[in-house]
């Protein structure tokens, strides 16, 4: 069944069109819905999004869904409303004003290639307000806010559309005959389009500056902009190639995520603290989590929290675990059981740790990093000579492994078992190498 | 999925996926980017779209206009992005569009410290936008609540129509833990009242009490639908008409208001003939907890009352849990942001004692009992 077709796409609700006498929004206006009369599109599958200013006025004229939003931000709700329904026609009809205070969701929106259509209508001033200049009024356009001339240089915004990758780029002037054909070319594009209509503002910016019809179209043929079409360089959409993006993701495995069964036993009566400090590029973190994991395989419950710079490859690195046989409340250490020091860079993360540590704390410390005197026992251990065969990344690996050996904390054998199901591919096997390597060398190990 | 070991961050997503969520944008933001990252490893298995947006104006613009399309919304951002989010979330309101917002708070103001927490944004959530309106504010202590509250916000969100805040904190979202999501029990989920009625101009903000939750018109759907965020009538249209710009004003409150008692969420550790309460709310009701059993080991009866809604705020639980007591101590990660509110109801005969810390340290229990004075 054929929904009879309609002769227009304006209600009558409100009556004419409540613009100053010879606006250009009224025209514009009516374009559109001759536009949209050729297109004959279902109203309830059209949504027009309207900006701040006098041409935000106007979505309440049309008989199909509609949006009236913040200022400058129309696009943005554009973008939303297609990529949830990519099926709808969405139009977003903005002044110049729009252009200025939402630039980046212009530029953005032009480099995405979202198929929403903008139409821009650019009277050249701020007229809802009372006629200040915009980014594209004029130079020495005489505005309330420039009475002198305006000093600042507009922007050619279909240019800059067009740079920031716009894939219908269009500028044209309320009295275009073919307005209404170019609308619907900006329609029918299947991406981004963007159709910039030159209009008068007869309360403020024609008065001011003694501009009429012949005037405005002078001032566009000497303000150097081209007109007409400006880029028509289709390019795959948006939300089509998040979708095909998305299809493909469908077939990734999703990462090594298991329930952790409780296999092991262990020997932690209470809540306990380890802070594990060394350089980042060390592994620190996610050796940190495979030993919390190891705990859980032990029947503990954990923590984790990192502290490192932005940077990466450089700094410090130092992860706190927390162990507990109970739930854990309070993740912050205090006084920490273990601390484990494997560089310089993580000593002097947690130097000021030092002077708290009690006689229940026991520190394994990289061979050379010279401690202050503390309360705590002190294993001096050389990781590094030890971990040769396998490398710098495996070296915290092999301080947890003597860590857990010496302290009886929960199996090894935990520890390893975690790796086996936990540790990234490709540093498994070295992982279970710096294990078997740091049980070997806690043997030899002796308190200083 | 049993035992796992996770941070709060990846917990708030797999609640917002178990809530049906399919449309998420965010802009990047220490200690929340990992939201936004999670969102989009899982959100295209589900039919879903999560997208980086060129700044959190955007972000949040684009969920609104993908909830008005019908999809069901999240983004997640800390304190800066709370600001630039401001003037939507008045939209939000305004157009009673449901939308979940995630802050996960860092040390303010400002940049404040990026990789630090602090409960900054108590207050900011609750006066976030310009008019006053009320909104939802949940507040999370560990990763299970924060799983199970985004889930929960996306129901209230529906339900009511309205933007709902999730106030994480870096302490949470980016603090892995062991967790076993399967043992928190959801309510079903709720899904916003579609049914239109029959008239032939359907009105986007119809009620007839002014507590009415107004049916939703999905754009695209079969009927045309508007939004602005002008003032309006019920018809979503500008109007200059005080009376009908009071109704809606009402309504918007007596919406929120009048079901405080359904979204308040607590947690009770009430001890008999407990002359002092601890109210706390977040992180911090976990310091509280290890203070409570270390008072208690001593001999000193404690009670404690952790709040898990803060907006509306709970004033019924709050009023019942002082009732009897001689002193309230109120430990918060911000320099006293919700103490106020337990002062305004009060009785006067109770001492109040808060306990503020501001440093991006979790207050320590020690500092809760001796500051105030609960030793």
């Amino acid at each position: 069944m054929n929904a009879p077709r309609r002769g227009t796409y304006l209600n009558e609700r409100f009556g004419a069109l409540a613009f100053c006498p010879g606006c250009g929004h009224a025209q514009l206006v009516k374009a559109i819905d001759r536009a949209l009369v050729k297109l004959q599109p279902d109203p309830s599958k059209v949504v027009i999004v309207t900006d701040i200013g006098c041409i935000g006025l106007s979505d309440r004229y049309f008989i199909t869904s509609a949006f009236h939003g913040l200022h400058g931000r129309s696009i943005t709700y554009a973008c939303g409303i297609k990529l949830a329904r990519p099926e709808l026609r969405v139009i977003v009809l903005m002044g110049d004003g729009g252009c200025g205070i939402g630039a980046t969701h212009l530029l953005n929106v032009a480099r995405r290639n979202i198929a929403i259509t903008l139409i821009i209508a650019n009277n050249l001033n701020y007229g809802m307000t009372g006629g200040q200049h915009s980014v594209t009024t004029p130079f020495q356009g005489i505005t309330s806010s420039c009475p002198e001339g305006n000093i600042e240089t507009p922007i050619d915004l279909c240019a800059t559309v067009a740079a920031a990758g716009g894939s219908w780029v269009y500028r044209g002037t309320v009295f275009d005959r073919a307005l209404s054909d170019v609308i619907v070319g900006a329609i029918e594009h299947r991406g981004f389009s963007m159709l910039e209509v030159w209009e008068l503002c007869t309360a403020y910016y024609a008065p001011r500056n003694k501009l009429d019809k012949k005037g405005l179209l002078s001032l566009l043929d000497r303000s150097g902009f081209k007109t007409g079409m400006i880029a028509n360089a289709p390019r795959p959409e948006y939300s089509e190639q998040l979708r095909r993006i998305g299809r493909k993701k469908q077939t990734l495995l999703r990462n090594r995520e298991q329930p952790i069964k409780e296999i092991y036993d262990n020997t932690v009566g209470k809540q306990i603290g380890i802070v594990l400090a060394g350089s980042a590029g060390q592994k620190i973190r996610s050796a940190a989590t495979l030993f919390a994991q190891a705990s859980m395989l032990a029947g503990l419950n954990a923590t984790q929290k990192d502290d490192y710079p932005i940077t990466v490859q450089t700094g410090h690195s130092v992860s706190e675990i927390i162990l507990s046989p109970e739930r854990i409340d309070y993740t912050a250490i205090d006084s920490p059981d273990y601390v484990v020091l494997i560089s310089q860079d993580g000593f002097m993360a947690t130097m000021d740790r030092f002077r708290r540590l009690t006689e229940h704390c026991t520190i394994f410390a990289h061979h050379g990093i010279e401690l202050p005197q503390t309360n705590a026992r002190c294993y001096s251990i050389a990781f590094a000579a030890a971990s040769e065969p396998i490398g710098r990344n495996a070296i915290v690996i092999v301080a947890l492994a003597v860590l857990l050996q010496i302290s009886g904390l929960f199996p090894l054998e935990a520890f390893s078992d975690a790796i086996r199901r936990f540790s990234e591919k490709n540093a498994r096997e070295i992982n279970l190498h710096a294990v078997r390597i740091g049980k070997e060398l806690a043997k030899k190990t002796k308190k200083e | 999925m049993g035992r796992e070991f996770i941070d709060g961050n990846r917990a708030i997503a797999r609640g917002a996926l178990r809530a049906k969520c399919d449309f998420f944008a965010s802009y990047p933001i220490t200690p929340a980017t990992t939201i936004l990252q999670e969102m989009q490893a899982s959100l295209p298995d589900n039919q879903g779209i999560a997208i980086q947006a060129e700044d959190e104006i955007a972000a949040i613009g684009f969920c609104i206009g993908a909830s008005m399309a019908g999809r069901k919304v999240m983004t997640a951002t800390s304190g800066p992005g709370m600001s630039l989010y401001s003037e939507n979330i008045g939209l939000a309101l305004m157009c009673e569009t449901p939308l979940v917002i995630v802050d996960v708070q860092r040390q303010g103001p400002a940049t404040g410290s990026a990789t630090k927490g602090a409960d900054s944004d108590i207050l900011f959530s609750r006066w976030i936008t310009s008019s006053g309106l009320p909104v939802i504010a949940l507040c999370p202590a560990t990763i299970e609540e924060a799983y199970e509250l985004t889930y929960h916000a996306f129901n209230l969100a529906e339900k009511f129509r309205a933007p709902v805040i999730v106030l994480s904190n870096k302490e949470i979202s980016m603090t892995r833990e062991t967790v076993d999501l399967d043992r928190v029990k959801l309510q079903p989920v709720i899904n916003r009242n579609r049914v239109l009625p029959d008239e032939a101009v359907f009105l986007p903000h119809a009620f007839t009490r002014p507590d009415e939750v107004p049916p939703f018109a999905d754009f695209g759907g079969d009927r045309v639908t508007r939004h602005t965020t002008s003032t309006h009538d019920q018809a979503a249209y500008l109007t200059s008409h005080p009376r009908i710009i009071q109704e809606m004003i009402d309504h918007y409150f007596a919406k929120i208001d009048s079901a405080a008692e359904e979204i308040a969420r607590v947690k009770t550790d009430f001890q008999q003939d407990a002359e002092t309460l601890i109210i706390s709310y977040g992180i911090t009701s976990r310091s509280v907890a290890v203070a409570v059993r270390e008072a208690r080991s001593r001999g000193i009866k404690l009670s404690s009352l952790v709040l898990q809604t803060l907006w509306p705020t709970p004033e019924k639980a709050i009023r019942s849990a002082m009732t009897g007591v001689k002193k309230v101590v109120v430990p918060e990660m911000n320099m006293g942001q919700y103490r106020r509110e337990i002062e305004r109801l009060s009785p006067p005969e109770v001492k109040l004692v808060g306990v503020a810390k501001m440093n991006t340290q979790l207050l320590t229990p020690q500092e809760i009992l001796e500051q105030g004075t609960v030793l």
